[in-house]
């Protein structure tokens, strides 16, 4: 059965029309063409799809397209401000906290997450922050010094 | 990071940096694209039909019912495929994993696919697939496959590499067999010698990308597929033979890649999702979902390992013996081979002999993953070391320097070293801080060394100057970790000009020459070679456009700094030409400048490692965490150290996940019962602390810039580095990996009562 859904995504209008069993991961990717959030695993456990909805830090994977109705849907694409880059964009380009890049999305949102709650993290904070989003390249080392460096820059340190 | 530049013989200007990466923007922002971003017009939706049994025979298989769904376009069996019974053994075995014909040999054996206008159809159209199966004993356990009246996989399975050839098929596919000197005369003369079985569990390489294509065959038999690969022209070649098309007729683009590890050197699913689109006539998407990736895409090797070492009282080893037995999936691999290779490879032995048996088991079939097969064999030796040098009271660490092979050393697997760091980064180890570092209670130190081969092959590149004198190179290796940039950084020094004036891309299968594919720590090795004669090749060129532009020989030009220079008391005070105004003139002196490349990449210089890590065992549940980490590795030239050190992160953690938890849990019903990131666990961000690294640079000989691989060796040793850590610790000696904490308790548990039944029978012999 179809649906029509009404949402905001990185500050836009978008509405579209999804399957009532459709993910909002599988929404994004192939109704509203926003390819940025991955599917690592689909169930939740690798944290690539990560999105933030209504301020609160979702595996996509997880949410039902319907549920999107009325609400407000954070992507990496929305990260950047124009062609400005967002400072957790670019301290983890600068600190390689990147390898593939697959998960690199999911981190962003998660770490984004994280430091609007929590601005000045231990070292401890971030690696429990960042425990639901997989990693298979950097062994989390640059990731955890990329976020450090971006909550220390946001604070004007 | 701190790099020891001591043992480097060249001086650069660009090599040795560390500049942005070229994709970083791309990847930071959701633009780059991935095997499953990529969409064509009209696509379809491509599903496989999965075996549910680890072994039967397929009776039948009714498709009919599913061709009739509205929605569905196509849908193929083996029998849509070329029956290659009778041919090449490798190609058959490559399209009978991709597509089983006969058989189906293990839980998510491939035995149908859909091709469906959406999702819901096409998973719909699976069910309504029927397929007869008469079940047929299995056997998963790589120890149970070679006992005696074990299931046989393969009737025809004589093992090969033995004289005369048996006569009776067994799982053992294949022997193989290194080393020299005689080992029992060896033994002779060992003071000490320790005998044990060691055991490691099937891991995955568990990149968080998911295999995925996008398939497109055109009515005129000409063919284009995206897909991330680790091999695009690999992937082209075993495409085209398995559907029998004219390779030069299929393009491969390779997209963005989610990680590999080893794992995206074989086809998969490509071949299917082609015959799909060839039988729909449109373009095919096939994805694979996360439970597909665990139990139908190629993991490495269980193995169990058989060793024997007898040392002398000094320390000096007097012989090696191993016997390794790799479990390989349903069919013949190279995985035994390259551990009998790698088992001694650190060290100076007279005497030594390791055999490598192939095991046949009823699991998917296995592939490469990083240093494949070296790490389990590492675990077996590493700790081997420890415990002999306990056993004499000597310091595991000195008894390792006094062993390590050096230039001159006959390798344990044949060729002799050049120069070469297993000593040097015994020395740093030696040194470094964190061997001297205080540990807290219930921690432990251990350190082990690894080695790898890193390989070369057939590589091409295009060096092309732009109009404006920037330069696009274009490689054919894949970038799975930042080897744009380092491609790029090697343009940029031999031509003499900045990283920002060269953009490197990796081309698809129609616009360069055949490139091996990127694994064996190759990518960089090769194609930098390749990229320094193609920067060769066109300063050649550009030099004689200059000499054109002044009209002066050309043997009086020169090439410094990016820039053409006259020479000779004649021509001396011209002002030097740059790159860009060479480039700008060049409608006027000859056409487009580019340098072009073909080699085989020969000399790829073997690779070395020590680490050290300390652990932290918790008595009353078994769980270990790693508390502090150090990698030393040389790099021969670290081209771009930082992520030369994301390299060596990334292999030890890859390494610590194997060495604490992973493994392919199977049931008695021959199923895996953890096909996914919650039950098959890899190392979180809080699992895990900083990992420190220390790269040393002992120049390859054979490389112009000194090169070597960097990407694997750094997974070697950490299953025994951690084991060492656990025995320092507790004094229990961990012989099976993962060391979970149920198998870590149950250890200490029996050292306890062990230790409990000494104490009692004490008094009584008194």
């Amino acid at each position: 059965m179809t649906q029509l859904v009404n949402t905001q995504i990185n500050g836009d209008a978008v509405g579209f029309a999804c399957e009532i069993d459709e993910t909002l991961l599988d929404v994004l990717r192939n109704r509203v063409g926003l390819s940025g959030a991955k599917e690592g695993c689909g169930t939740g456990d690798c944290g690539a799809c990560s999105v933030i909805l209504d301020g609160t830090l979702v595996c996509s994977c997880l949410v039902l397209g319907v549920e999107a109705e009325g609400r407000k849907v954070e992507t990496v694409e929305g990260l950047s401000d124009g062609a400005d880059l967002h400072p957790l964009q670019t301290k983890f380009i600068e600190h390689a906290a990147l390898q593939c890049g697959i998960c690199t999305p999911g981190f962003l949102m998660a770490a984004k997450a994280l430091l609007k709650n929590n601005p000045d993290p231990t070292e401890e904070e971030i690696r429990y922050a960042l425990a639901g989003n997989l990693c298979r390249c950097t062994g989390y080392d640059k990731i955890v010094r990329a976020v450090q460096a971006t909550a220390a820059d946001m604070r004007g340190s | 990071m701190s790099s020891d530049t001591k043992f480097t013989g060249q001086k650069f200007k660009s090599i040795g940096t560390s500049p942005l990466r070229p994709d970083g923007i791309d990847k930071v922002t959701g633009r780059a694209r991935f095997g499953a971003d990529i969409n064509l017009p009209g696509q379809l939706v491509g599903r496989i039909l999965r075996s549910p049994h680890p072994h039967a025979a397929i009776r039948s298989i009714d498709t009919s019912k599913a061709e009739a769904l509205a929605g569905v376009k196509a849908v193929i069996t083996s029998a849509d495929l070329p029956d290659l019974t009778n041919g090449n053994s490798e190609l058959f075995n490559i399209l009978d994993n991709c597509m089983a014909r006969t058989h189906v040999y293990y839980d998510g054996h491939a035995v149908a696919a859909v091709a469906a206008v959406d999702a819901t159809t096409a998973r719909k159209a699976l069910k309504l697939i029927e397929v007869d199966y008469e079940l047929l004993p299995h056997v998963t356990d790589v120890d149970e496959a070679v006992a005696k009246g074990a299931p046989i996989l393969n009737k025809k399975c004589f093992t090969e590499g033995v004289e005369p050839k048996p006569r009776k098929a067994s799982n053992i596919a294949r022997r193989s067999e290194f080393g020299h000197g005689d080992v029992e005369a060896g033994f002779a003369k060992a003071a000490v010698i320790i005998e044990r079985n060691f055991r490691t569990e099937q891991t995955h390489q568990g990149y968080i990308e998911p295999h995925a294509c996008v398939a497109s065959i055109s009515p005129d038999g000409s063919g284009e597929l995206w897909v991330c690969t680790q091999g695009h022209f690999v992937f082209r070649q075993h495409c085209a033979e398995l559907l029998g098309m004219d390779v030069s007729k299929l393009r491969v683009t390779p997209t963005e890649i989610g990680g590999g590890f080893g794992g995206k050197t074989h086809v998969w699913t490509e071949p299917v999702a082609l015959a799909l689109s060839r039988k729909a006539n449109r373009p095919v998407k096939l994805v694979m979902s996360r439970d597909e990736v665990f139990r139908a895409s190629g993991p490495t090797s269980a193995t169990s390992i058989d060793i024997r070492i007898g040392v002398t009282k000094k320390g000096r080893i007097t012989a090696g013996d191993a016997t390794l037995r790799y479990a390989s999936g349903p069919y013949v691999g190279m995985w035994a081979e390259l551990g009998a290779m790698t088992s001694f490879a650190c060290y100076d032995m007279k005497n030594v002999r390791t055999v490598g048996l192939e095991v046949l088991v009823n699991r998917p079939k296995t592939t490469a993953y990083r240093a494949p097969s070296a790490p389990m064999a590492a675990f077996a030796v590493e700790s081997m070391m420890d415990e002999l040098a306990a056993s004499i009271g000597m310091d595991p660490l000195e008894m390792r320097i006094l062993n390590a092979a050096k230039k001159g050393t006959r390798s344990s697997y044949g060729p002799v070293y050049g120069p070469i760091g297993i000593g040097p980064t015994l020395q740093a180890a030696r040194e470094h801080p964190h061997m001297s570092a205080p540990l807290g209670k219930n921690q432990g130190r251990g350190m082990a060394c690894g080695f790898w081969f890193n390989f070369g092959g057939q590589t091409c590149t295009d060096l092309n100057i732009a109009p404006d004198g920037s330069v696009c190179l274009t490689v054919g290796t894949i970038d799975v970790g930042g080897a744009r940039a380092s491609l790029a950084l090697v343009a940029a020094e031999e031509l003499g000009i900045s990283y920002d004036q060269v953009r490197t891309v990796v081309g698809d299968t129609s616009s360069l020459g055949y490139n091996d594919m990127t694994d064996g720590s190759r990518g960089t090795f090769s194609s930098s070679m390749a990229t320094i004669m193609s920067a060769r090749n066109a300063i050649k060129i550009l030099k004689e456009r200059a000499a054109k532009m002044w009209d002066i020989p050309v043997e009086k030009v020169t090439w410094e700094e990016g820039c053409a220079k006259a020479v000779g008391k004649k021509y001396g005070n011209l002002s030097p030409l740059s790159l860009a105004e060479i480039a700008e003139a060049a409608p006027n002196t000859g056409g487009p400048i580019a340098g072009h490349n073909e080699l085989v990449a020969d000399g790829a210089g073997v690779s070395f490692a020590t680490h050290i890590c300390d652990v932290e065992v918790d008595p009353e549940t078994g769980r270990t965490q790693v508390v502090k980490y150090t990698v030393i590795q040389d790099a021969g030239k670290a081209v771009h150290p930082t992520y030369v050190e994301g390299q060596y992160q990334g292999g030890a953690a890859q390494g610590i996940g194997w060495a604490l938890n992973e493994e392919y849990v199977y049931g008695e019903d021959g199923r895996l019962q953890n096909s996914g990131f919650l039950d098959y666990r890899i190392p979180v961000c809080s699992d895990l602390p900083m990992i420190g690294t220390q790269i040393l640079e002992i120049p390859n000989p054979n490389h112009p810039y000194g090169i070597r691989g960097v990407g694997e060796t750094s997974i070697v040793p950490p299953l025994a580095a951690i084991g060492n850590a656990v025995s320092n610790a507790f004094g229990v000696r961990m012989t099976h990996v993962p060391m979970s904490a149920p198998r870590i308790l149950k250890a200490l548990d029996e050292a306890e009562s062990k230790k409990a039944d000494e104490t009692q029978q004490l008094p009584l012999e008194l």
